[in-house]
């Protein structure tokens, strides 16, 4: 009986752990390893034909300027906006915090396409709202942000809030103590700021930085609205016109190109892992709450500084947005008679493909987020409590279909899927699923980390009692662990709803009739020079957008630390 | 019920031994206290013996079973014992009954023969009326009742308590003392206690094992313990015994010796097999001690310190003979002791440490012994 004792509950856990192996490696190791082997060895046979003609082609290494030239200059800005934000919400007494950081967090949740169509509407010959006001261009001119600038422009506005999340993270860890021994010695706050907070701050900065910069470089949505109708291509913009006019037959050169734009990225994140291994970013309960410095007669004028960026890079857009969805026709100047609401009735009720969208759109995000969640919990189980290695270098490779541009991903998902799978003949290519794989893979790390966060928190005693009990691990996960870490497994599932529902750069790659996505069609509608169409569906993703974010807000436990636009 | 055998069991983490060939009998219905400073490998034996840890070597037998192994772990869920830990570990998401009744609805028992036992075995801890509340809603001491009665509920052969009164204040200490007493009493389930507190240990159990640095000294009852400490750490550890330097003059055949200690001759207990011994140590509680007249017989001492501890002062003092020798004892009020005071000391009773054939020649202090409060080891200079 005794050597027999216990051979079930270990036939579990080992099924489990495999079963957990499996689908982590399948989710990523198998598609990048797929997408490094077409690089050197295109349609099977080795050759560096592709290698040598992309390399060597002019086109490629001007799209890597591009690209280099708007990622740096997009972190730039963002980490100029994101820094000076997150130091003044961060640092001093400034009231209405929690509104303004919901509202400065606001542009990251909201799709970059969207964004990009949004300030389009706001300058140009046909704003809307610059012609309810006479400032707009004469017809015919050039729209200001159909450039190089226009792209670091709005690259920066989309991802200022990647800098002020990392560093106000940083900030919260911040020890009060050291400002006040700071204050004791005689230093005044801008002196503080200067030689003790800023030097503590360089990790969370520099990894802020680092991640804003590959969120620049893999943007697809951004550029492709700015860049491609001006002929301004970037990596992810050329692979997508290479692909998208000339379809799979390409596959081995834009994988190449898809290898050099990993690459870029890799350089971007071995930069933020080396910071990120000087310092432990786990969230510590211990942490003082720091007491704001004052900033006195300052700040009214500070508050109202802050409440105009706002108003600048969010409400302007989203009004101008708003403003062209309501007229009958792009160019036709809104006015209580003009106004109409059938640009929402043709995307709602007749056009098709919008409808179908709708419908992808939901049902993606939603059982993306809630197949992610069913993985990440046992898998966080087995990555912080069993300290299970092989799972932990596995969570490494999980990291890299998010960390890497949502192209790479992309070409990848294509080159597993297009022959159809070996045993069951099926082929996932050009149907809904190998955008449900897409987005599995690209952010099963998103909903991986708030649960992985939890465990952390948890005692794990709850488990062991339970243990104790006689529960074997599937009924501990089921009855004791689930439970508890519900609230930041529905963080996650959260983060990666809103992710995938607004997300286009996966989905431009992959869709195909039938299986559009909301972030196709608002793209084919521009495209198309429907530009009022696109603005109708653009609004009702950022109204669908904005009351998820909100209802989490009035409901439940809040879980910190999780969703960014909590404060 | 069950009899645990724990034997030889070795388990290290990396080049630290956390255990080093613990070896222990706990009989049938006995509660037993494993007592030891923080650090010493307590814990890490209770989770040895609840499963949750492989060990290296040895092996520990529950009831007939084998259950740990280097060859083979029989997984916690599946050695039927009970554990009340320290943080309780009540379920948050779950009413007191639902946490009790959890290891039945596993082991499959249903209604109604369920709910009976849960209702039994909360009024067993006087908590009935408390079923539908939640864990957050109980004080710290209901808390720990909950966990007594979940862990019992099942009736398991073997009940492990990790720290169960560490998180309570003094006043809750000494009522849950007594409810575990009445409890043992009552089930006479095994019972294996863990705690740093030697008067909690003292007051429950029946027998007492002390650990130190993963190594097991002594099981014995606690009077045993107090009375006869196996070695200088037990001695310092317990009671806060004053460990000097001796010379076992003759033995005779009543458990007594003669003991020269720094010149002074006193009548000892010592083991049976004590032999006649140049260097042998002896344990001294504050209690043999006492200040004599200076025509009586005594050791000369010179006072270090004295505090005040209500109704006596504890005096600490410095014996003339041999330096770095620090003695404590109690003096009733009134006393004008200053530091410095030359004293002599009275000294009617003492054990001998049986420590034959552990030391020779060497009684220099153990450097464990010296940082411990009141733990002073004889030296020689």
């Amino acid at each position: 009986m005794a050597d027999t004792a216990g051979w079930r509950e270990r036939a579990e856990e080992t099924a489990l752990l495999w079963v957990l192996v499996a689908i982590v490696a399948i989710l990523s190791l198998l598609p990048l390893a797929r997408l490094l082997f077409e690089g050197v060895a295109p349609g099977g046979r080795f050759s560096t034909a592709a290698l040598s003609s992309v390399l060597s082609s002019a086109t490629t290494w001007t799209a890597a300027q591009h690209s280099l030239v708007t990622a740096c200059g997009g972190t730039a800005l963002a980490v100029l906006i994101g820094a000076t934000v997150a130091v003044l919400v961060g640092l001093t007494d400034i009231r209405g915090r929690n509104a303004f950081v919901f509202c400065f967090v606001l542009p990251l949740m909201i799709a970059p396409q969207v964004v990009a169509l949004a300030w389009l509407q706001l300058f140009g010959p046909s704003s809307t709202l610059l012609k309810m006001i006479g400032l707009a261009p004469a017809m015919g001119s050039r729209n200001p942000l159909y450039s190089a600038e226009g792209i670091v422009l709005l690259l920066g506005v989309q991802y200022a809030p990647l800098v002020f999340l990392t560093l106000r993270a940083g900030l919260r860890t911040l020890p009060q103590e050291l400002l006040e021994a700071g204050l004791a010695a005689g230093a005044k706050p801008l002196t503080i700021l200067r030689t003790i907070i800023l030097p503590l701050m360089t990790p969370p900065l520099v990894a802020g930085i680092a991640l804003c910069f590959v969120s620049c470089l893999g943007n697809f949505g951004i550029p492709a609205f700015l860049g491609i109708p001006g002929n301004y291509l970037v990596l992810p913009t050329l692979i997508y016109q290479r692909l998208a006019g000339l379809g799979p037959s390409v596959l081995s050169e834009v994988a190449v190109l898809s290898c050099l734009i990993g690459f870029i990225a890799v350089l971007g994140i071995f930069l933020q892992d080396l910071m990120l291994r000087r310092r432990d970013f786990r969230i510590t309960t211990t942490s003082n709450a720091m007491r704001p410095f004052e900033l006195a007669r300052w700040r009214p004028a500070v508050e109202i500084a802050l409440w105009i960026l706002t108003i600048v890079v969010l409400v302007l857009p989203l009004v101008a947005l708003l403003l062209s969805s309501l007229v009958p026709a792009a160019g036709v100047p809104l006015t209580v008679k003009s106004a109409t609401w059938s640009n929402y009735d043709y995307v709602l009720f007749d056009h098709a493909a919008a409808k179908r969208a709708f419908i992808n759109s939901f049902s993606l995000s939603a059982t993306a987020a809630i197949v992610i969640v069913l993985v990440a919990v046992p898998l966080a189980y087995f990555l912080v409590w069993r300290r299970s290695r092989l799972l932990r270098v596995l969570n490494l490779v999980a990291e890299m279909p998010y960390a890497l541009p949502g192209v790479v991903l992309a070409i990848a998902a294509i080159l597993v899927f297009l022959k159809p799978l070996p045993v069951f003949g099926l082929t996932l290519y050009n149907t809904v699923w190998i955008i449900l794989f897409g987005y599995l893979a690209r952010f099963l790390v998103l909903g991986l980390r708030p649960v992985i966060g939890g465990y952390y928190q948890l005692d794990r005693t709850l488990e062991e009692a339970a243990q104790i009990a006689g529960a074997r691990l599937l009924r501990r996960l089921a009855t004791i662990i689930l439970p508890l870490v519900a609230p930041m497994a529905t963080a996650g599932a959260l983060l990666v709803f809103l992710t995938a529902f607004n997300e286009l750069t996966v989905s431009a790659l992959l869709w195909s009739s039938g299986a559009e996505t909301l972030g196709v069609v608002v793209f084919s509608f521009q495209q198309g020079g429907d530009s009022t169409y696109a603005a109708a569906l653009a609004m009702l993703t950022v109204a669908v957008t904005i009351a998820l974010m909100l209802s989490t807000l009035l409901t439940g436990k809040p879980a910190r630390g999780v969703l960014p636009w909590r404060g | 019920m069950a009899r645990l055998i724990v034997d030889r069991v070795t388990k290290t983490f990396g080049a630290f031994r956390a255990l080093d060939e613990v070896s222990l009998d706990v009989s049938d219905g006995e509660f037993m206290a494993i007592l030891g400073p923080s650090g010493c490998g307590k814990t890490t034996l209770l989770r040895q013996i609840a499963g949750f840890d492989k060990l290296d070597g040895g092996r520990i037998v529950i009831g007939e079973a084998v259950v740990s192994s280097v060859t083979q772990h029989v997984p916690p869920e599946r050695r039927r014992i009970g554990i009340v830990f320290q943080s309780y570990a009540l379920w948050p998401h779950m009413t007191v009954a639902e946490n009790v009744a959890y290891g039945l609805t596993v082991a499959g028992v249903r209604d109604p023969e369920r709910a009976r036992r849960v209702e039994a075995a909360l009024a067993l801890v006087e908590l009935r009326g408390y079923a539908e509340r939640r864990p957050s809603m109980l004080s710290g001491g209901q808390r720990q009742r909950v966990a007594l009665a979940r862990c019992l509920v099942t009736e398991p052969s073997l009940v492990l308590l990790d720290e169960p009164l560490a998180n309570l204040d003094v006043h809750l200490r000494a009522s849950m003392e007594e409810e575990f007493s009445r409890f043992h009493a009552r089930t006479g389930t095994t019972m294996v206690y863990i705690t740093h507190d030697q008067a909690e240990a003292m007051a429950l159990a029946d027998r007492i094992a002390v650990m130190d640095s993963g190594r097991l000294l002594q099981v014995a009852t606690p009077s045993q313990l107090y009375r006869e400490p196996a070695d200088a750490t037990v001695a310092a550890f317990i009671g806060e015994g004053i460990v000097v330097p001796a010379e076992v003059v003759d033995v005779d055949r009543n458990g007594r010796c003669r003991v020269d200690l720094f010149g002074l001759s006193v009548s000892m207990r010592c083991a049976p097999a004590q032999r006649p011994a140049r260097k042998a140590r002896a344990c001294l509680r504050a209690g043999n001690l006492a200040i004599v007249g200076a025509d009586a017989s005594g050791i000369d001492a010179r006072v270090v310190r004295a505090v005040y501890q209500g109704g006596h002062f504890r005096v600490e003092a410095q014996l003339d003979h041999a330096d770095g020798v620090l003695v404590h004892m109690a003096v009733a009020e009134p006393c004008q002791l200053a530091p410095g005071s030359a004293i002599r000391i009275g000294i009617d009773d003492g054990w001998v440490l049986p420590e034959i054939g552990k030391i020779v020649d060497s009684i220099a202090p153990e450097s464990a012994d010296s940082r411990r409060p009141g733990g002073v080891a004889g030296a020689d200079g």
